[in-house]
């Protein structure tokens, strides 16, 4: 492996990463996550883990950035008054993040020498559909069980949604609920 | 050109760290519920890239993949689940704001 390439995609990495965390704008926050998968992806590729570098790139840089985007899309944006109040606020207190992350780096870097990390034994390599529907058989078990749990997650909670919309006015107190959240000094929701 | 298994290891967890750190920042420091689960999502790239460092350097790449695919389920099942109560949270609350969801408070 070329140890410049693994280092310069390690960097790209946690650059786009600190990317999607700084940025004010969630959309722009949700495609630098997607940017991060396809670098995670590729990485992968390159420590001889092919299959999960393609589910990587398949499943989280395109079906959960389209899961965030659809969010984004559904959620409210935000008055422009309130967006600016709201970035102005958000800039305060991301400021720090470079700073620790710098701080971080630099406190590794000194304690490298005394931070000497065990590896495990080395083992014997196996072919990894052997390793996946023979040996851990049970965890093919646990994958569809989770995800018919997040299947049945998902349908009830729209099934109420749609039911609390189709009966009476929701809730009594609405109206002043709404006026007490409003009255907060930083407002959650997407920037337009 | 090789690298030595320790150096690659030991470069690997750095940018983990480095990962980890600016994805627990956006976590606890964020108060829009998207961005915490994009948060959430950085910490588990970190994990993910450090189980296939881990495999690779052991040589067990077969076991860390399996593992990885184990990983992306229950994260894209998390994500959908957790997107899913978000946009509940904020037609009920006219919000994202962590700090609107006090219905149980006290």
């Amino acid at each position: 492996m070329n140890p410049i390439l693994l280092i310069v995609l390690l960097t790209l990495l946690l650059l786009a990463g600190i990317w999607s965390v700084m940025t004010l704008n969630l959309l722009k926050s949700a495609i630098g996550l997607a940017v991060t998968s396809a670098i995670l992806a590729l990485l992968l590729f390159l420590l001889d883990a092919p299959l999960a570098g393609v589910f990587e790139l398949s499943v989280c840089a395109g079906l959960i950035t389209v899961v965030f985007i659809s969010v984004i899309s559904l959620t409210k944006p935000l008055a422009a008054a309130e967006a600016r109040a709201r970035d102005h606020s958000r800039t305060k207190r991301f400021i720090f993040l470079p700073v620790l992350i710098v701080a971080v780096s630099w406190g590794l870097y000194i304690l490298r020498p005394h931070l000497d990390l065990p590896l495990p034994p080395a083992g014997l390599e196996t072919d990894v559909r052997q390793m996946l529907w023979n040996v851990r058989r049970l965890d093919l078990v646990g994958q569809i069980l989770i995800i018919l749990a997040g299947v049945f997650g998902v349908v009830i909670l729209f099934k109420d949604q749609t039911e609390a919309k189709a009966g009476t006015p929701q809730t009594p107190d609405d109206g002043q609920r709404t006026t007490e959240l409003d009255s907060g000094d930083a407002k959650g929701g997407t920037k337009s | 050109m090789m690298i030595p298994a320790q150096v690659l290891f030991s470069t690997g967890v750095f940018f983990v760290i480095l990962l980890a750190v600016a994805a627990f920042y956006c976590i606890l420091f964020s108060r829009n519920l998207i961005r915490i689960l994009i948060g959430l999502e950085l910490l588990i790239k970190a994990v993910t890239l450090l189980i296939a460092l881990a495999g690779y350097i052991t040589g067990h790449m077969a076991l860390a993949q399996t593992m990885i695919i184990t990983l992306i389920v229950i994260e894209v099942v998390v994500i959908a689940v957790a997107a899913g109560i978000v946009i509940g949270a904020q037609r009920h609350n006219r919000s994202l704001d962590v700090r609107a969801l006090r219905n149980l408070k006290g």
